[in-house]
Order: structure tokens, then sequence, then C-alpha cells
């Protein structure tokens, strides 16, 4: 970077940045601090010290209330857990199927059209990140009324932008040589997608097909509480109704599908790398 | 057989790759081209099979113009054209059949493609060749787990296996240790007149290509500064293709004379 020269013109010195650069820096620093002082002066602000004095004892009476957990009622939990995983499964394979060809017109090397698809297919993915499944599921209960059908909607319409940006992502970055040799054996433009790009594209669609399979196992449980069935309605009847030793059931449930889950996705993966 | 006519091409950027390049090829003739980098050797052979547009001129394969044409028609006369490259552009994931295979996309139905049955006489065919390139007990091998010979091997069957009348091949050795690249060449060269082809050769290593490659066209800021046999390339030439050098031990009928260089880098050259 910033040399210093002897009067002959002869490089005599050098520094990794500008003082100039350095002053900057140390600014910046002191912003960050400044603004963490402030923002925990606003947070305290509105807070009861008397309630967070007193949580160690609350937290403790809730956990007693929870024990022992009411183990005969996990049987009327199966069909629930039944419904969360359909949940999650349905609403992955709906995303995967329109993720997929939006992620083919918003990839800059595949995109049929710069002007008009990719930003119309690049807004419906951002579109469908912003928005947390939660807030889907409200929405749609609000439409379709409450049940598993609005969770699987929820479930595919926030995977959507999920699978859809990161395939885009792994499309862009495939070996452009791949697909030049494969034009150039005269194959038609379905082909050079199926020969040329498809097999490079083929572990990262696994891949993150899994994982957010993986995810929506978790969101599903929750999607529940806003009235679109599975675990999470029963979770939300239990709260409701103070019934704690179910409450602790429930929990232990989510828990056990949660890593079920986890432990079959590390399979998956590891069977296709 | 292939006629080049005042072609150029000039990038988005400005860039001038090609400045009218005319070249002619006939049946079975096999021509070196070389030049430095960035002089439109690659350009120029991907406009012949229009991978890059070219900006403006002719280029003619038989009695087809193909500079005309799009579409579906462009397609099928790029079937008549093998193609082969510097990094071998194989499909990494798929076997080394499936690879072959590939070079019969364009006879081959989309269905039939996806489902990979090809055609009985393509497969024996590429069970042929895949014996005459020596890699008959690679067969269900995926291409990333062959070496970088056996890779340009696998690309060579199949560009052969489109029955091309015209090879286009793109610095078929760069990527090659010397040993390679000469048994790389030898094969290449040896199909091309077993088969009557006529190939276009992109090639850096100037003593490779006098050694393989009768006719050398010499390509320079995208002009032609040299169209004529190996032998014709003297330092003088050289130095017009290339630039200011010591092309004493390089230019044709002068190599083998150690004057000037010393022991020790004669022998690293040796060595690599």
């Amino acid at each position: 970077m910033p040399t210093t020269r002897t009067a002959t013109g002869k490089t005599s010195g050098w520094r990794f940045k500008t003082w100039r650069r350095t002053r900057l820096e140390w600014l910046g620093w002191l912003a960050l601090v400044a603004l963490t002082v402030l923002c925990w002066r606003v947070m305290t602000a509105g807070t009861i010290w008397s309630f967070v004095e007193d949580a160690p004892r609350q937290a403790a009476d809730l956990f007693g209330r929870m024990l022992p957990p009411r183990w005969d009622y996990a049987n009327s939990l199966w069909r629930p857990l039944w419904d969360t995983i359909n949940m999650a499964t349905l609403g992955t394979a709906i995303a995967i199927v329109v993720a997929t060809s939006l992620a083919f017109l918003a990839a800059r090397n595949t995109t049929p059209s710069m002007l008009v698809l990719r930003p119309l297919a690049l807004f419906v993915i951002v579109a469908s990140r912003s928005v947390n499944a939660l807030v889907w599921g409200l929405l749609l209960v609000a439409v379709l009324g409450p049940g598993v059908l609005a969770g699987i909607i929820a479930i595919a319409l926030r995977s959507i932008g999920f699978i859809g940006k990161l395939l885009y992502e792994a499309i862009e970055e495939i070996d452009e040589m791949q697909v030049e040799a494969i034009r150039a054996t005269g194959a038609s433009p379905a082909q050079v997608i199926t020969y040329g790009i498809v097999p490079q594209i083929l572990p990262a669609f696994a891949t993150i097909s899994v994982f957010r399979w993986d995810i929506n196992i978790r969101e599903s449980t929750v999607l529940g509480l806003v009235g679109a069935g599975g675990l999470g309605l029963a979770l939300e009847t239990s709260l409701n109704t103070l019934a704690w030793p179910q409450v602790s059931v429930i929990l232990l449930m989510i828990l056990a599908t949660v890593v079920f889950s986890e432990w079959l996705t590390a399979k998956v993966r590891k069977g296709i790398l | 057989m292939l006629r080049i006519q005042a072609l150029t091409k000039t990038y988005k950027n400005g860039e001038a790759a090609l400045k009218g390049v005319s070249l002619g090829v006939e049946a079975g003739e096999i021509i070196g081209l070389i030049g430095p980098s960035g002089a439109g050797k690659s350009t120029l052979i991907r406009c012949v099979n229009r991978l890059i547009e070219p900006s403006s001129g002719r280029v003619q394969l038989g009695e087809v113009e193909l500079t005309g044409l799009s579409g579906g028609a462009l397609r099928r006369e790029r079937r008549r054209i093998g193609m082969i490259f510097q990094e071998y552009a194989l499909i990494e994931r798929l076997t080394v059949m499936e690879n072959v295979l590939a070079g019969r996309l364009g006879y081959t139905g989309f269905w039939n493609s996806w489902f990979r049955r090809f055609a009985a006489q393509d497969v024996q065919r590429a069970i042929a060749l895949l014996e005459r390139v020596g890699l008959i007990d690679h067969i269900d091998k995926r291409a990333d787990a062959l070496s970088g010979g056996q890779r340009q091997r696998v690309g060579i069957a199949r560009a052969l296996i489109q029955q091309p009348e015209l090879l286009l091949v793109d610095e078929p050795t760069a990527s090659l240790d010397p040993k390679t690249s000469r048994s790389v060449m030898r094969l290449l060269t040896e199909l091309c007149i077993e088969n009557r082809l006529a190939a276009i050769v992109n090639i850096h290593d100037v003593v490779l290509a006098q050694a393989f490659l009768p006719r050398i066209v010499g390509l320079n800021a995208g002009i032609v500064v040299y169209d004529g046999p190996a032998s014709g390339l003297t330092a003088e030439v050289l130095t017009s293709i290339y630039g200011e050098e010591d092309w004493t031990r390089t230019a044709a009928g002068e190599g083998g004379s150690d004057d000037g260089e010393p022991l020790v880098i004669a022998r690293m050259e040796a060595e690599q």
C-alpha cells in the first residue's frame, strides 16, 4: 500500500495502511461502542427490575409444575406428530418443484430473459424469503381457515425463497466450459441443461433440499401455534389450559423429532457427497 | 472444405479479437494455429462453430454457410464439427461412457438422452472408440476419477463419435506434462489421418506444433501473420508472431545448437 520514497525516488519503506485510514477505522470502532452503550440504556429503561430479580424463583416454580410429565398424554400426540412431519415434507416437496424452475429463471447464465423474467423471479424469491413461515401461517389461516393445508402452503411459500436463492447461486457458479462442450455437439437447449448443468448442480440441489426439510420439521412444530395444525396446536391448547405436565411432554416430543431429523439429514448428506 | 473469409470479432468491451481473418482448410488437412495469449486463437475456432458470434465475415463448411444459421439448422451443422478443449470440459460427475455418448446428443431425442437410451450403433461406436484410445477398462469410471491424459482421451472420443468432418482443438496439451502431450498429439494426428478429418489445432508449444503439424498459421493481435509449412518457422517469422525474443533454439532447422543458453537451463527443461 503506501510506500515512502527517498529524495532520489527509491522505495525505502512500507506501511500496511495510510494514517488517514487507520484514524477512520478507530472512529468506526468508537461509534460502534457508543451505539452499544446507547442500546443498552434503551433496553434497560423499560425493564421492571423486581421482575428480573424474581426470575430464577419463577422459572423454578414453572419447571416444578411441569414435572412429572404426563406420559400417557403422549398417546394422543401421535396423530399431531404425523401431521407435523407431513406438513414439513409436503411443504418442502412443493417448494422444491417451484424453486427449481424459479432458480433457472433467476440464474444469470440460464435465464431466458434478462430484462423481464430474471427480475421477476428474483422478486418472488426475495418476497418469499422476507416473510417468516409463522407470518405466512397467520395469513393463510385467515384465508384458508385453520388446518394442515394452511401449514403446508406456509412452509412451501417460505422454502421457495430459501431453495430458490441457494440453487440459483449454485447454477451461476457452474463451470461454463462443460456447457460449451455439450453445446458444441449440436445438443438441443433442453439437452444442454440436462447434460451440461444438471450433473454439476445435483450435489448442491440434494444438500439444499434435505437441509430445508430439516429446518421445516422445526418450523412446522411451531406453526400450530397460529392454528395450522400439528404438534404446535396441541402445544397451544395445553398452554392455554395451563396443563404444564402436558407441555413438558410436547416439548420433549419436539426435541426427539428434531434430533431424529438431524440424524436423518446427516445420513442422507453423507450418502450423496 | 472450410472457408473463413474476412472474419472479425469485436467484443462488447470494444476489444477487437479478430481483425479480418481469412483461412482455408482442405479435407483431411491438419493445421496448427499458433500465437501469443490473447491473439484470438480461441475466438477464431469458437467463431467457426458459433459458440462465439462473429461480428462480420463468412464461415463456410463444405457447401453450407454457417454464419447465417440459427436454431435447429445451426445445431445440425454443429454435429459435423467436433471440439476438443484445453481443460477437457468433460462432465465431471458422469461416467466415461456417458461422456463419450454425449457426443451423439445431436442425433438423440430428449427423452432418450434423459434415460441414456442411445442407439445401439452409437454404443458400439463408443466401445470401439474407447478401445482405440485405450480406455475400455475405465468405461464406468466417473470422469473426475481419471488422470489428465485419460480425460483428454475421453474428450477426443467424445469429439470423434460425432463422426465429424472437422475437428476444432483448443490447446489440447496445455494442461498435460510433456510426455502425455506428445502421446495425445500423436493420437490426435493419427485419428485425423485414419478418418480423413480436417482439424484446426490451437497450440502454445511451438516445438510440439512443428513436430506434429505440417501446416502452421501464426496469429498475432487478430491478424494472420504467417501461413505456411512448419519448416518455414524461422526466427524472423517467430518474432513476427510472438514478438522479440531469442528464438535460435526454437526456430526450424536451428534447434539443438546449444550456444548461448547455459547447460543448467537446458537440463531443467529436459527434467520438466
